[in-house]
């Protein structure tokens, strides 16, 4: 009997709390808020210069920040959340992508010293500038592989970061990181890229890369002067007006090339 | 309490001084003099010679580029050939003067010599940054700035550093058996423009000879006052912070400098180049070297003028016997290892040593195993094992909590790792980052 009587009369009281709780500490209902935060591509990257995607998104609701701050969101989440903030779609950039400009693997660059240290680009500079001989090409340690929030960024073998433009969100963190400074972040509709960032004289290039940029212009030729810029004994593509696919086969370095695979599945991918 | 000459922490590597024994040689003149325009912390000098100009021996090349910068002369009377940019020993490019040297080797009109007991320590501190004066001990930092202490900082002491703890170089050594006058004078001089009665000389107990040898001039009494302090051979012995504490129990704060304890620290070799720069009026353009490993013929300690190539240095040595597998710009402990021998000897290079391939042995670093070894060896009283984990996995601001900067990379950490973890590596990686990002902090300002 006892127990019955305890069991219930706690219950009443056990109630009794709930319902005061939910009276009086209830959160109001935030459907805006939730719906911004569930187009949030979750990556929490920071790309967005805020502390995650929570904090855009708030940030968002406060009407601190626009919504093309986010490279990582999807193109259909962009169009919702613009609709949902009722903020024009035009006033929002395009999608980017990030290329590494170099093609300085182990088969075409030199390494001038044996290398043994931390297994980092980051610390790699600090012993004498890093170990290949090129002093803008890619170190191939792996710095942007870490910090890449998407799993974009393939170390090869062979010692040269590869972006995967199907995996790539363009938020730009790898950027930053690179000590060398040789990954650009371009807009997507770019089908071409100048795989080299080495501003220096063809003799000293050819000392360090096998498959630098020589200067040549043939590419501008064949493009048009201001498709394709020429600065110094570099060739880089204009992004706000790029040249064909087609370009890539005047280069004879192969270091103008294409920067999204043209297979139909490539594409797909990215749409998705 | 504690006990003078004893700092916390610290290594007993070997040391090596196979050259000790050598006297200073002069290293004759080479074809072709390679001068950088930074050889100093700071800005760089601005050249006041054009392509084609003839130059003297000790003749201004580049003027000072700021207050934290230092003129550089000429080492050798020739023709400038070029102004172009060269390797440096750290591995990046340097603004520097090409000189192709005449052979006659005319020295240009010096600047008036002084008589230092009548001039006024104004005249002499600017006469030490005409003559390009830079720390000779490696950091290479402008000698006038520090001997230009705020008011607010009173100095009491002035250390000479003739410690030279680092193994293999002799340089210091050397000099201090060959020109004590030199040293003891410079030592008198500085501490005439700082205006400091106490002059201490420390150096390391496995230079029995040249401590007797100062200790001798000093009783004989032409230098009253100076004081030599033995200290217990233990590296960084040398190192400023340490050294301050084994000579006047003084620990230097966190993030501060020897002017907050009221002491100024200056290397033997920059007295023995500050003597000669006021006594003779002779600008800074060639200092003592040391150039040493069992792959030379012979080493020893050459006066090497600034310019002359590491290639040209180990000629002087009569060359190799055996192929070196490291070539380490400075000391084994600190110096850099370089990958090309067209580097230019600075005002900052104490030393060159080879390495062959028997001595060095090539390893893979494992995980930290909490040994705490490094903990015991750390001179600073920091952890550089538990700051490498944090710093491995990017938490830069727990790192800079326990006082990462404060890291004064002298290599004692490393060296007594046994998971053989580049620690050093990692503390400059962190520096570095969090440097860069106090500057930000700064711009955003």
């Amino acid at each position: 009997m006892y127990p019955v009587l305890l069991l219930t009369i706690l219950g009443v009281l056990l109630a009794l709390a709930i319902g005061l709780v939910v009276r009086y500490f209830d959160a109001p209902e935030d459907a805006q808020g939730d719906a911004v935060r569930s187009l949030m591509p979750g990556a929490n990257c920071g790309g967005c210069g805020f502390a995650g995607c929570n904090d855009y998104a708030s940030a968002l609701l406060r009407g601190e920040a626009k919504p093309g701050a986010c490279h990582a969101m999807s193109a259909e989440n962009l169009e919702k959340l613009c609709r949902l903030l009722g903020v024009a779609q035009e006033a929002v950039g395009e999608p980017l992508v990030a290329v590494v400009c170099c093609s300085g693997d182990d088969n075409h660059a030199v390494h001038r010293a044996f290398y043994n240290g931390v297994n980092d680009c980051l610390n790699a500079v600090l012993v004498a500038g890093g170990a290949k001989g090129c002093s803008y090409g890619c170190l191939g340690l792996g710095s942007c592989a870490r910090v890449c929030p998407f799993g974009a960024i393939e170390i090869r073998p062979d010692h040269i970061a590869k972006i995967h433009p199907n995996l790539c969100r363009g938020c730009g963190k790898c950027v930053s990181i690179c000590p060398r400074k040789v990954i650009k972040l371009v807009p997507r509709s770019v089908p071409v890229m100048v795989y080299c960032s080495s501003p220096n004289k063809f003799a000293m290039k050819k000392q360090f890369c096998s498959a630098a940029c020589i200067g040549c212009r043939k590419c501008q030729k064949a493009s048009g002067e201001d498709k394709i810029f020429i600065n110094g004994f570099l060739a880089s593509v204009n992004t706000e007006d790029p040249p064909d696919a087609s370009i890539v086969e005047v280069c004879p370095a192969k270091c103008l090339r294409t920067i999204c695979p043209p297979t139909a599945e490539a594409a797909e991918s990215v749409q998705k | 309490m504690f006990s003078f000459g004893k700092f916390y922490g610290g290594v007993h590597p070997d040391d090596g001084k196979i050259a000790s024994g050598s006297a200073i040689e002069d290293a004759p003149l080479v074809e072709r003099y390679v001068i950088p325009l930074r050889q100093h912390i700071g800005a760089p000098a601005s050249p006041v010679v054009a392509k084609g100009d003839k130059v003297l021996r000790g003749q201004l090349l580049a003027q000072a580029g700021g207050f934290v910068s230092a003129p550089v002369h000429s080492p050798t009377s020739g023709k400038i050939v070029d102004i172009t940019t060269c390797l440096g020993p750290m591995g990046n490019q340097l603004p520097a003067v090409v000189l192709e040297s005449d052979g006659e080797d005319q020295a240009a009109e010096p600047m008036p010599p002084m008589d230092w007991h009548n001039a006024s320590p104004a005249d002499l501190k600017k006469r030490v940054g005409d003559a390009g004066l830079v720390g000779m001990g490696g950091a290479s930092f402008p000698t006038i700035v520090k001997l230009s202490p705020p008011a607010d900082k009173p100095i009491d002491t002035l250390i000479m550093n003739g410690v030279e703890c680092e193994p293999c170089l002799t340089a210091d050594h050397r000099l201090m058996l060959e020109h004590p006058d030199r040293v003891l004078t410079g030592a008198e001089i500085v501490a005439k423009i700082l205006g400091v009665k106490r002059i201490v000389i420390g150096i390391e107990r496995n230079k029995p000879d040249a401590i007797a040898l100062l200790n001798k001039l000093i009783k004989a009494g032409d230098y009253k006052g100076i004081e030599i302090h033995d200290l217990p051979m233990r590296y960084p012995q040398g190192a400023e912070k340490q050294l301050i504490f084994a000579i006047t129990g003084r620990q230097v704060p966190s993030g501060g400098l020897p002017m907050d304890v009221g002491c100024v620290v200056q290397n033997v070799g920059s007295a023995a180049t500050i003597a000669e720069a006021v006594g003779a009026g002779k600008p800074f353009y060639e200092r003592i070297t040391t150039v040493v490993g069992t792959p030379l013929v012979r080493s020893g300690n050459w006066r090497t003028r600034v310019g002359m190539s590491y290639k040209d240095a180990i000629t002087l040595a009569g060359g190799v016997k055996e192929d070196p597998a490291k070539v380490i710009s400075g000391g084994p402990m600190m110096g850099f290892s370089v990958y090309s021998l067209d580097i230019p000897i600075m005002k900052n290079t104490s030393g060159i040593l080879l390495l062959s391939a028997s001595e060095l042995s090539q390893y893979s670093s494992g995980a930290c195993i909490r040994c705490g070894r490094c903990n015991d060896g750390c001179p600073m009283s920091l952890t550089p094992g538990l700051m490498s984990v944090q710093i491995e996995n990017e938490h830069y601001d727990m790192a800079e909590k326990w006082h990462v900067m404060d890291c004064i990379e002298c290599g004692c950490c490393a060296y007594s790792c046994p998971a053989h973890r580049p620690l050093v590596q990692h503390m400059r990686r962190a520096k570095s980052v969090i440097a860069a990002s106090r500057r930000a902090a700064e711009n955003k300002k």
